[in-house]
């Protein structure tokens, strides 16, 4: 197609054009990477949450917040036990095992949380522990003692016995400054915590994992459920692109034959599909929508279904049908009358094709519509409850207070990412609107 | 000058097709429903085209001669009347008897810039009638695409295939619309003014064309037009058509030097030549318009414009259809029985 | 050769030719306009000279320039316009030195009207067709409704329409009609130019031959001056006292008509004259072998050279224009008093 291949060459002249398509190519890239490295099954899996995200902070901010900080936040510092720096003791009926675990901390900022995480092995009866926190100043503050079971996690900060005891949070008064006055201050150095073991078992073993919870946590920091919410924002990538295009192409192609056909047939299937053209453009979309996602499912694509549906016998059917109508009448589909083309090639090979060039800057830009549509929906809490997308973010922000909280980062990510993909798919189509309706072009 | 006058009269040829009383109405609708009349733009028509002649039928907009062009390619339905074309009558074909029709009538369209898709390159146009007759062999369409454009001499064939209409001037445009109606080897091929919207210099160039592979095809060709001027060095017999019908029809020579219709008369000294005189006096041309096709008058259709319509006669009554020696026919009260008045 | 018709159109020229200061005359006239791919010059340095009560025809192929050539004169210019210049007197009046409003006010319709390339379906379709006519007399001399309706009225009795179409809407008038209504609209301010483009391409034989008639009445009875730009030969000479031949944005002969349609001098006018199918002649017309100039990229040289079967070496260079004696112009290097055979 000549006019669509010139259109195409001639992209290269617009700068908006080239920064647009470099959005999307960008958008594109980060789509593809993700459903490479987190296939759908563990996107889901990580999305739903739980114990594998029980290392990672609460609302931690992203790490790019420290660079527009005077003190730094610390982020989570993971050390586990080294089985050669253990010293074992036998005694009859028990071995007595000291579990050095030394963590360097070199920030002000306290941690967010500090836990212990402890991976016993034995049989029947279950090891016996007891923890010394040791301060780079020297001083020891003991933990307490507990049984643990296999796999124990061991809540520091939790340890409503030990808060009361040092009169601050475990994890503030554990990190403390004390020649610090008035507003605490971390110590940085190299702390040490000492788990004093007593296994029962011959066989019976101990490791142990201290995490230091950090304040700030990869590119785009952690919910509420500890999740990475930049699992969230790569996966709600192509879960938008996917949605927009899908719904855009669902759309933009079916209402065209649709109207190309009513233009072609005319008489009563066009006057048919006008009625119900008319019928649909006075439904409010929205509110049926949320009526589906209430009453029946909140299935991404059940909505997306729901969406193609009610855009095919949208406004722009009258539009085609406006444009397509002179089409008709013209020479060139006459003269393939009387070369005996048939119906169905004369709607796609003759009619759609006359028009393509001129909805394609419209497609473009229909595309992020769509996106937006679908982050609206899961802002409203329509989303699919199980597909990490930009606008399940949002929306965990919003009932999470996250803006009063201060968690700004909840929404700027998604919100950034929808405003990409809404800035690079417009500055793509309205320099394609420019090539392909020419009476815009300047002159 | 006319050597195809001459074979005209060599006798009679095989009738390739006929026109019998034909029709073709629009019904005129009001808010889609209401029926107030009908469009008479083809209202009782008779004629006969012999093989391998070339006839014009010439008339102003509105006298029905697109019109009758669609009817005989089957773009609209006679609503009374037949068509008979090699023997058979159209208005009882099926859907395949009318693909193997189509494919026996070229179209030569007006604007050659509307009658290709712009969307589409020469090869692609050329291929898409091959296409949709069932010519399905690629190497084979390549072939015939190659031999029509050098028919048409759009020469080298290799730089056009890949061109969009566009890019081709109007003569070049009208050159791939005339291969493209002759690319499924018609007998007849309808020319809807096939020059009229192309510069002074091409139009010459386009109708010898056309007459070339008239003749070495041994093409039917049935120009519509309304530039009498032309028709002279490329048809052989004309068809005068008025609101409707045929009011005359002759040879060339016959109809230009002894018009007998006062209504080819008028056309005829409408039209200039060249001729800076042509400035210095004003011509004597009927007043008025065309007489509306929803309801004609009554009598001949031409009454009201006529400059020597015989009162209480003309008005009333249709006039037939006289047949003077060389087979001149005209329509009008002046010539009934015998040589006119 | 044809050296009785020349002398002839000497004769007639050599009456005018000392008579008054020209209606209209231009100079160098330009007009380029800026596209994507480059500058199109469409109009080249047109100079042009019409005389009172003379109809000129601007005869050209599609592509020509002849249309621009009408908009320049007017000054309705496109907004891509690259270079406008050179000068245009009006009446001994250099019109293009003045500003935009004093040309609207004094000359656009007042002096020089114009009928646009398919007018006739340009009417407002929703205004009586009488106060159409009527509007520029409102605008420009301020009359009330009453009295421009009652001018308008004479007019279209001029052009040959009923009073009472006056009241009629666009839709219920033939093409013809409205054609005549479009003329009469260019007509109502007594204007002593009317620029005529294409007044009669859409129109069917026998309304164009009434048209022409109407304009012949008025150029008689009035003594309007008409440019009548067209491609159409044959219906050219139905008006014209003197013809000027465009091609690739320039003049390429200006001539009497008797001169052009008789005995053309430029090879470009004489193979254009045989191209023209004539109802009353048994030459067949013959055609011009290839296409006119891209006004994007004109030839260096003469710009009909590569089409010219008389062109010789010295077409690579631009030929100027040159007069013969009875001050018919020709730009062809044949015409050029240096060449061969001298004077012609």
């Amino acid at each position: 197609m000549s006019a669509l291949a010139d259109g195409l060459v001639q992209l290269r002249r617009y700068p908006s054009a080239v920064a647009g398509i470099a959005i999307i190519a960008a958008l594109l890239a980060v789509a593809a990477w993700a459903v490479i490295a987190i296939p759908y099954g563990s996107a889901l899996e990580l999305w739903r949450g739980g114990a594998q995200w029980q290392q990672h902070p609460v609302n931690a901010r992203p790490a790019w917040v420290n660079w527009f900080r005077a003190s730094s936040l610390p982020a989570t510092q993971r050390v586990a036990s080294d089985p050669a720096t253990v010293e074992v003791e036998e005694y009859p009926g028990a071995r007595r095992l000291v579990i050095p675990i030394e963590l360097d901390y070199d920030h002000r900022e306290f941690p967010s949380e500090l836990n212990v995480f402890v991976d016993a092995a034995y049989l029947e009866l279950e090891p016996f522990l007891r923890m010394t926190w040791h301060t780079p100043d020297g001083r020891a503050i003991p933990l307490g003692g507990r049984r643990v079971s296999r796999d124990e996690r061991i809540s520091i900060s939790q340890d409503l016995a030990l808060e009361r005891r040092l009169g601050a949070l475990p994890h503030v008064a554990l990190f403390a400054d004390p020649a610090v006055e008035g507003r605490p201050r971390a110590l940085p150095g190299r702390y040490r915590l000492e788990i004093e073991a007593v296994v029962f078992e011959p066989e019976s073993t101990l490791g142990a994992t201290l995490v230091s919870y950090g304040r700030v946590h990869g590119l785009a920091g952690t919910d509420h459920q500890r999740r990475d919410l930049l699992v969230a924002l790569l996966w709600g990538t192509p879960v938008a692109l996917a949605f927009g295009l899908i719904a855009a192409v669902g759309t933009t192609l079916t209402t065209l034959f649709i109207a190309a056909a009513g233009v072609w047939f005319g008489g009563w299937l066009d006057a048919f599909i006008q009625r119900i053209t008319e019928v649909n453009m006075i439904l409010p979309v929205l509110p049926i929508l949320v009526m589906v996602g209430t009453l029946y499912s909140t299935s991404i694509w059940l909505m997306l279904g729901v969406v193609v549906a009610f855009g095919i016998f949208s406004a722009s059917i009258k539009m085609y049908r406006a444009m397509l109508l002179p089409i008709r009448e013209a020479p060139y589909i006459e003269a393939a009358r009387a070369y005996g083309v048939g119906n169905t090639r004369m709607i796609l090979r003759y009619m759609i094709p006359r028009i393509l060039p001129v909805l394609i800057p419209g497609f473009v830009t229909l595309i992020p519509s769509f996106v937006f549509l679908e982050a609206s929906l899961a802002v409203l809490g329509l989303g699919d409850p199980e597909l990490p997308t930009w606008g399940k973010v949002m929306n965990d922000a919003q009932s999470e207070s996250a803006l009063y909280h201060g968690y700004y980062y909840w929404v700027v990510g998604p919100a950034v990412l929808l405003m990409l993909t809404g800035l690079g798919f417009a500055m793509l189509g309205f320099a394609l609107d420019r090539i392909f309706n020419p009476r815009l072009r300047m002159i | 000058m006319n050597v195809q006058a001459s074979v005209t009269q060599a006798g009679a040829r095989e009738v390739v097709l006929s026109a019998e009383d034909l029709h073709t109405w629009f019904e005129l609708k009001r808010w889609g429903m209401l029926r107030i009349g009908h469009v008479r733009a083809v209202d009782g028509v008779d004629f006969a085209l012999e093989r391998g002649e070339t006839v014009a039928f010439v008339g102003e907009s509105g006298c029905g001669k697109s019109s009758l062009a669609r009817t005989l390619l089957g773009l609209h339905k006679p609503t009374r009347g037949r068509v008979i074309f090699e023997g058979q009558d159209l208005g009882a074909l099926d859907a395949a008897g009318w693909r193997a029709h189509r494919a026996r009538v070229g179209y030569v369209q007006q604007d050659p810039y509307g009658a290709l898709a712009p969307f589409m390159d020469v090869r692609r146009i050329l291929a898409e009638p091959l296409i949709v007759n069932g010519v399905n062999d690629a190497a084979e369409r390549d072939r015939r695409i190659r031999a029509a454009l050098e028919e048409v001499r759009l020469l080298p064939v290799e730089e056009f295939l890949g061109k969009f209409p566009h890019m081709l001037s109007g003569g070049q445009q009208q050159r791939v619309v005339i291969a493209r109606a002759l690319i499924l080897a018609p007998t007849l091929v309808i020319a809807d003014e096939p020059v009229s919207m192309l510069d002074a210099s091409v139009r010459v160039e386009i109708l010898r064309l056309l007459r070339d592979l008239q003749r070495a095809r041994n093409l039917t060709l049935a120009f519509i037009t309304h530039d009498l001027s032309t028709v002279r060095y490329f048809a052989e017999r004309i068809f005068v058509m008025y609101a409707g019908r045929i009011i005359e029809q002759a040879s060339v020579d016959a109809l230009l030097d002894t018009p007998l219709h006062p209504y080819t008369r008028a056309l005829l000294a409408a039209i200039p030549d060249p001729d800076p005189d042509n400035a210095t006096h004003y011509k004597e041309i009927p007043g008025g318009e065309p007489p509306s096709l929803l309801s004609p008058p009554p009598g001949c259709r031409f009454h009201p414009r006529c400059p020597v319509a015989i009162a209480g006669r003309c008005e009333r009554e249709d006039p037939p259809e006289t047949t003077l020696a060389d087979g001149h026919r005209v329509a009008c009260w002046l010539h009934v029985g015998g040589e006119g008045a | 050769m044809a050296q009785p018709a020349t002398d002839k159109a000497a004769d007639i020229d050599g009456v005018k030719g000392t008579a008054t200061i020209p209606l209209l005359r231009t100079e160098n006239l330009v007009l380029h306009y800026r596209t994507e791919r480059g500058a199109v010059r469409a109009v080249d340095g047109i100079d042009l000279t019409l005389a009172a009560g003379e109809a000129m025809v601007i005869l050209g192929e599609s592509g020509c320039g002849k249309s621009s050539l009408t908009k320049a004169l007017l000054r309705m210019l496109p907004r891509n316009v690259a270079a406008f210049s050179g000068s245009v007197w009006f009446e001994g009046r250099d019109i293009m030195t003045l500003d935009e409003e004093t040309f609207r006010r004094e000359v656009r319709w007042v002096g020089i009207s114009m009928v646009m390339q398919a007018a006739m379906n340009a009417l407002n379709p929703v205004v009586r067709v009488g106060d159409q006519v009527a509007e520029p007399l409102r605008v420009h001399r301020g009359w009330s409704r009453a009295r421009a309706l009652e001018k308008a009225a004479e007019t279209f009795a001029l052009v040959g329409l009923p009073a009472d179409f006056l009241t009629r809407y666009p839709f219920e008038m033939s093409g013809g009609m409205r054609q005549r209504a479009v003329l009469a609209m260019a007509l109502v301010t007594d204007p002593r130019l009317v620029i005529l483009d294409e007044p009669t391409s859409a129109l069917d034989v026998l309304t164009q031959a009434n048209i022409m008639n109407v304009l012949k009445r008025i150029k008689a009875e009035l003594g309007t001056s008409f440019i009548l730009i067209t491609h159409d030969v044959a219906t050219s000479s139905e008006l014209a006292n003197r013809v000027a031949l465009m091609y690739g944005g320039q003049l390429v002969e200006v001539a009497d008509a008797a001169h052009f349609f008789r005995t053309p001098s430029h090879p470009y006018s004489e193979l254009l004259m045989a191209s023209v199918p004539r109802l009353r002649d048994t030459h067949e017309p013959v055609h011009i072998p290839g296409q006119p100039p891209n006004l994007l990229d004109l030839p260096a040289g003469c710009r009909f050279a590569d089409r010219c079967p008389k062109r010789f070496a010295r077409c690579a260079e631009p030929p100027p224009q040159t007069f013969d004696a009875a001050g018919n112009m020709s730009r062809c290097w044949l015409a050029d008093p240096a060449h061969g055979s001298g004077a012609r």
